[in-house]
């Protein structure tokens, strides 16, 4: 700015200041007029509102989007302001960064806008339209299914499967628009199918249900602030799941709670913390297994409940046993156990033994105690490197909630399930909360963050390679007829008077049928059981889909709203996968690096496009802001949202692209016949128009209807069912075929009540955070799963100042839905209704692959030894694939325990495509100790190398007193901070990921990559030339 | 209907104060950033942005966690990390303040500015700049004790933090304060904002915070911006937050003589020039002036 023009406006101020003045001396009248004037016009003044969902992590906060225009009346809405919906239970009118950054997304620059391809061996986009764009994509998945279609196996069983093309699955598309999605995907037979949970909460799933029943985080985010200890360790709540801190502070501010974090770096969590504890990255078992060990030792338990609602007092088989750090039944070939004596002592009446005293030396509890006497504090020390005096303070802290008045709630995320055994983290810590009667209650529970907006839904939906709907399973070719496959899962009770709920799975599996088929699902066709695809293995998993792809096994790859090239594992093994495809297909509202992987930017993605062959399609997509339809949120409540904005360009939505997709392949398969057509044909369609179906129509079929008028049996003059009606709930569904229903647990969220997903009462009786009248929670409306355990055995709440449902003599009634059969006997049938026990377990039988107990196991590349078992190198029965192994580094060359983790100023990749993010964390950066700089040489906001086995990485050194080195069995050891934010496309500045860096093996239950445990090396470098 | 009452103005840049009626004070407000709950998040600065409708440049990495590095023209409010440890516990701690305009009772850069009507302070205490009357000189700079005013390069105007003056018309609160999940940052009547205060500082002495206090500096007449620290003894570890801040020496002597020059009822410009004659010398605002003015606002930026 020149002098001149400054001087010029200050000599215009004067001016006008000159006629002022003669009133300035009298008062302040005029200038307070002219003042008032100024205070900005207030900008939302004849804005339209529209509610919506905040599309990020799972935490669910309700937004306004403010919009010029208004789509409801068929306008063109352009969207200028986002802000926290007031009204949201959860977060109450607050926001995060990156939720209050929101309005720069929907409108980003780098929005996708047009369908455009790439051509093979070309260097560029060119722009294609709509029916170009979806009549080639849709003739390339035809010739690729017809040509590769497996109808039969060796056996001659119908398999139906299609293994050479794949899809990964949307994490933030509606529950209605992932619905639809899985019918287009299951009816062509496709098996390559996952969704962002493989990545993310995958061992959630694998390691809450054989614990507890339900895969789910127990409690609601609404919750949290009922706790007296909240336990952040496995996760970095205010950096991920920034609005779930607020339970935690306001539990703090009015409770007097405490807030332990035990994590390798010093975290935005643990900078509110009462207590941090260190802890090197992989060896939370030992850690928590050690406080088991302490509690028990120091008899902190909540013995009552123990005896009650865990299977502490079961009997275990002969033959199972531990040693060296191996279950019975290992076959090192196989990398996998023989699980047969893995089970209980059954009795003859069918029942499992007990031994209520306790005393049996093969009861569970009994063998609980030997198997954790091993993790001592000094041994715990010497494997995690946490002090042993911080370590000791975490387990007093913790024991303290063994009291029947004191409730602790884990709040957890990708922080332990991003190991290799990654369920058996979370295992642990279901493990300490039963013994300490934590679940099922007010302000306790484990409780898994979820980290994308419908991650949850998308995963009730069962949008995964090996799922149905509502977490039934995908037959297997072990599984050759219908009642092979119902009894392998239709559990009996295992104790007397249980429920054991998963006895319904026929009905469930019969409504389903009847979702997807409708007529062609019969009784005389066992449903139509072979309709669906059987899996030959147990998942097409996304690591083992980068493996075949890389062997040149898979043609086709669909991306919805997926960006693998980044957030998969192993990233050089990525790009390889990817250029050996013939078509690739993003679905996305933003340019993502995978649709681009194809394209050179400098050393961000080296790559030579004349040498990629694949045909790359990029359909730009609606955001949340510009679609209806509900998502679920880690607590599992179901939000409805509305549409604010209108699409850019030629953006539509995902529904939409699913409809044309499944609407071409269908024709084709009229006109040219080809491989198996049936399950494509008789895929039910029943909308208005089959061009985009909307997204209450999808609700009705996931909520379940009526097929055919059922008689009510006490009065049949009386109808109980009438066609064409919603179902009620689940309870209303029929084995018979008179019902349909596509996800059993999602039943009750839009019946004739009407749309329980769109309710917004924020009614809240005694300020419980149980907001039953705000949307709808999964199932049947309950907040806090396993509720009945907060009673005790007469039906009383363990603590009365903690009421949550209590038994009045004839019923369960309270603050919540009862999570139990409301007139079932609080003295007969146990908490766990899914467990056919009706107890939680201690021990999972054979449910889990690596153990009924966890056990410590060191990640596959670690510093040291495991010092349980030195010889076992990661998790003994992870899957390793050769090329995987090979890539595996060593300490000697790889010093440093590398980690990766989000920042808080950012979503993935998705928010740095908005300028106000990309401003408040511009650049790719890496964590380091003080220590490791001054051994290094290296400078605060230098630039450093870091390289792994399988990639390197250059970025900007943050020098930090947060990073300590730990002392691990005498040896101090570096830990490596690597966040995930920074791609090549966007407005901040690019950059690389850790993927680059990380390894291709995962959890051995459910194959979630070990992203948070790897070995790098470290070097100052020179500045890159500008 | 809205009335705009919480809005009367009290002082204005280089004009008389009000000699007449007292302001009626009682709806004084207060943001109390209570850096005990604070994460750190940035969702404050997100909210200020989007709200403000500014968009500060893609910075760079520099080593901190500091993003954009310093206060700017778009860029009213930034979270600063400062790393401890803590000699009589052993343990680290991770100081979180969010730094901005504090809203002095007694604003310096009112003081200091020689441009009638370019700052303005409210009864309800927030302070304003009205960037059609600035003239981009930085003595707001110079005056403010806190450091926080930022000349823009581009439109020679100085920015702050309006304590979302827009919003606060309407009887709604700070986006910064609306949009905090931890309750870290509050909005309300001083009174009640003070008596919370009291039971936040009483919840940190439970902690083990001894020295946990309010900052709201008597040096400027108390602030409508005060914080709970969790060392309120040391406020400096939080980021340099000045341990008794106070108007310059000179700043103060140039307003107490302007206020008299300022009630002769004589035109603003001469009443300007007067008092830049008696505090700077005969200059009207020169080149050389813009320039240090300039010189001035970078240095502080460091």
């Amino acid at each position: 700015m020149s002098f001149e023009v400054s001087r010029r406006h200050f000599m215009r101020m004067a001016g006008t200041g000159v006629a002022g003045s003669a009133l300035g001396a009298f008062g302040f009248t005029e200038a307070e007029a002219k003042t008032a004037a100024h205070v900005r016009s207030f900008k939302l003044a004849k804005a339209t509102e529209t509610r919506n969902t905040c599309p990020y992590c799972a935490v669910g906060c309700g937004v306004v989007l403010y919009s010029r225009g208004d789509v409801k009346k068929g306008e063109r809405a352009e969207i200028f302001h986002v802000d926290g919906d007031p009204d949201n239970p959860i977060n109450r009118g607050t926001l995060c960064a990156k939720g209050a950054g929101l309005l720069d997304v929907v409108n980003s620059p780098t929005r996708t806008k047009y369908p455009q391809v790439r051509e093979p061996g070309s260097d560029k986009w060119t722009r294609i339209s709509w029916d170009e764009a979806l009549d080639r994509i849709a003739r390339l998945m035809k010739d690729d299914r017809d040509k590769n279609f497996i109808a039969t196996n060796k056996d001659g069983l119908p398999v139906n499967r299609w293994t050479t093309t794949g899809f990964l699955a949307a994490s933030a598309t509606t529950n209605e628009t992932a619905f639809l999605t899985y019918k287009v995907v299951r009816s062509s037979g496709m098996v390559v199918f996952d969704n962002q949970a493989r990545v993310c909460h995958g061992p959630s799933v694998a390691s809450l249900a054989p614990s507890f029943g339900r895969g789910a985080m127990t409690n609601s985010l609404t919750d949290i602030k009922n706790t007296d200890l909240a336990i952040i360790m496995g996760g970095n709540a205010a950096e991920a799941h920034v609005v779930a801190m607020s339970g935690v502070m306001e539990a703090k501010a009015k409770r007097g709670a405490k807030l332990i974090v035990v994590d390798p770096r010093f975290t935005r969590s643990a900078a509110v913390a009462d207590l941090y504890a260190p802890i090197r990255q992989g060896t939370d078992i030992a850690f928590l297994l050690g406080v088991i060990n302490y509690c028990i030792s120091n008899s902190k338990v909540q013995f009552e409940y123990v005896q009650a609602f865990t299977n502490a007092a079961y009997i275990v088989k002969e033959g199972y046993g531990f040693n060296d750090g191996l279950f019975t039944g290992y076959d090192e070939a196989k990398r996998d156990y023989d699980r047969s004596t893995w089970n209980y002592e059954m009795g003859e009446d069918g029942f499992a033994k007990t031994d209520e005293s306790l005393q049996n030396p093969r009861c569970v509890w009994n063998l609980l105690k030997e198997h954790v006497k091993i993790y001592t504090p000094e041994f715990v020390s010497r494997i995690c490197g946490t002090p042993q005096d911080k370590y000791l303070k975490v387990c007093e802290m913790i024991a303290e909630t063994s009291a029947p008045d004191k409730a602790m709630t884990s709040m957890y995320a990708l922080g332990w399930t991003h190991h290799s055994k990654g369920s058996q983290n979370i295992r642990c810590m279901a493990m300490l909360q039963l013994i300490l009667g934590n679940i099922g209650l007010r302000g306790g529970g484990v409780n898994a963050l979820r980290g994308h907006s419908n991650i949850q839904g998308l995963t009730d939906l069962g949008l995964m390679s090996n799922l149905i709907p509502g977490y039934l399973q995908l037959a297997t070719d072990k599984d050759p007829d219908f009642a092979t496959y119902i009894g392998k899962r239709a559990f009996k009770p295992e104790r007397p008077n249980q429920m054991s709920y998963w006895q319904n799975y026929k009905k469930f599996f019969i409504n389903f049928q009847k979702a997807m088929w409708g007529d062609a699902a019969t009784a005389e066709n066992d449903w139509g059981y072979h309709l669906l695809p059987k899996l030959d293995v147990p998942a097409y998993d996304i690591i083992r889909a980068f493996e075949l792809m890389s062997q040149g096994k898979i043609n086709g790859y669909i991306c919805q709203g997926f960006n693998p090239l980044l957030s998969a594992p192993n990233r050089g093994k990525v790009q390889k996968g990817l250029s050996k495809l013939k078509f690739l297909v993003s679905m996305d509202p933003l340019q993502t690096e995978t649709a681009r992987f194809w394209e050179n930017h400098g050393e961000y993605n080296p790559v030579k496009p004349e040498e990629i062959q694949t045909t790359v399609f990029e359909l730009p997509t609606t955001c949340f802001a510009e679609d209806e339809g509900s998502l679920s949120n880690s607590g599992r409540w179901i939000q409805w949202h509305w549409a604010g904005g209108t699409p850019p360009g030629e953006a539509k939505r995902d529904a939409w692209i699913m409809a044309q997709l499944h609407n071409r392949l269908k024709a084709l398969y009229a006109k040219e016949g080809g491989a198996y057509p049936d399950a494509i044909m008789n895929l039910t369609w029943p909308y208005a128009d089959p061009d985009e179906p909307a997204p209450l129509e999808l609700a009705r079929e996931i909520n379940g209807y009526v097929l055919a008028d059922v008689p009510d049996p006490a009065d049949p003059a009386k109808l109980l069912l009438q066609k064409g009606k919603r179902v009620t709930n689940f309870a209303a569904l029929r084995d018979d075929g008179t019902t349909a229903c596509g996800c059993w647990i999602y039943s009750g969220c839009y019946n004739e009540s009407g749309n329980n997903m769109a309710r917004r009462d924020t009614t809240d009786p005694d300020n419980t955070g149980a907001y039953l009248k705000w949307a709808f929670a999964w199932p049947a409306n309950r907040r806090i799963l396993y509720n009945r355990a907060s009673a005790n055995l007469e039906g009383k709440a363990w603590d009365p100042k903690r009421k949550l449902i209590e038994w009045d003599g004839t019923k369960w009634s309270g603050y919540d839905v009862p999570d139990i059969a409301p007139t079932a006997k609080p003295d007969q049938v146990g908490p766990f209704i899914m467990n056919p026990e009706g107890v939680g377990r201690l021990w999972v039988r054979g449910l889990m692959k690596d153990g009924p107990f966890p056990s410590h196991y060191e990640p596959f590349e670690s510093p040291v030894a495991n010092l349980v078992a030195p010889k076992i190198r990661g998790n003994p029965v992870s899957r390793v694939f050769k090329s995987d192994l090979e890539s595996l580094g060593t300490a000697e060359e790889f010093p440093y325990a590398a980690t990766s983790y989000r920042v808080a100023e950012h979503f993935h990749f998705w928010s740095k495509h908005g300028p106000i993010n990309a401003a408040l964390q511009p650049e790719f950066f890496v964590e380091i100790s003080e220590e490791l700089a001054k051994e290094k040489n290296i400078e605060k906001g230098g630039w450093v190398r870091v390289w792994s086995k399988r990639g390197s990485v250059r970025a900007k050194a943050l020098v930090t007193k947060r990073i300590k080195p730990l002392l691990v069995d005498g040896k101090p050891v570096h830990v490596v901070g690597i966040p995930l934010n920074w791609g090549f496309t966007g407005a901040a500045k690019k950059g690389f990921g850790p993927n680059s860096l990380t390894y291709a093996i995962g959890d051995a239950n459910i194959e979630t990559p070990e992203f948070k445990a790897f070995l790098v090396n470290v070097e100052p470098i020179n500045p890159p030339v500008a | 209907m809205t009335t705009f009452q919480p809005l009367d103005v009290i002082r204005v840049s280089a004009t008389p104060d009000k000699a007449d009626a007292e302001p009626n004070r009682d709806a004084e407000i207060v943001k109390l950033i209570d850096v005990s709950n604070c994460t750190g998040c940035k969702a404050c600065q997100a909210a200020c942005l989007d709200w403000n409708d500014k968009r500060p440049a893609v910075g760079e990495h520099v080593g901190i966690f500091e993003n954009p590095l310093d206060l700017g023209p778009d860029m009213f409010t930034v979270v600063r990390f400062a790393e401890w440890d803590n000699p009589k516990t052993g343990n680290f701690e991770w100081l979180i303040r969010k730094s901005g305009c504090m809203h002095c009772e007694d604003p310096g850069c009112l003081k200091a500015c020689p441009a009638p009507g370019a700052i303005v302070q409210y009864a309800n205490g927030i302070v304003n700049y009205i960037q059609d009357n600035c003239i981009g000189c930085g003595y707001c700079v110079k005056g403010c004790p806190f450091n926080v005013p930022r000349v823009s390069k581009t439109e020679q105007v100085a920015y702050k933090c309006t304590l979302c003056s827009d919003k606060v018309a309407m009887g709604q609160q700070p986006s910064c304060a609306k949009v905090c999940p931890t309750n870290a940052i509050v909005f309300g009547p001083k009174a009640q904002m003070l008596a919370y205060a009291e039971t936040r500082i009483a919840n940190l002495k439970s902690r083990g915070f001894e020295h946990a206090g309010l900052y709201n500096p008597q040096g400027v007449g108390g602030t409508h911006v005060i914080y709970v620290l969790q060392h309120a003894d040391q406020p400096e570890l939080y980021s340099g937050l000045p341990a008794n801040p106070a108007i310059d020496p000179l700043v103060q002597a140039w307003k107490g003589t302007g206020k008299y020059v300022g009630m002769a009822a004589v035109g603003l410009a001469v009443v300007t020039g007067a008092i830049h004659h008696l505090v700077f010398g005969a200059n009207r605002v020169s080149g050389e002036d813009e320039e240090e003015a300039c010189k001035l606002v970078e240095e502080k930026r460091v």
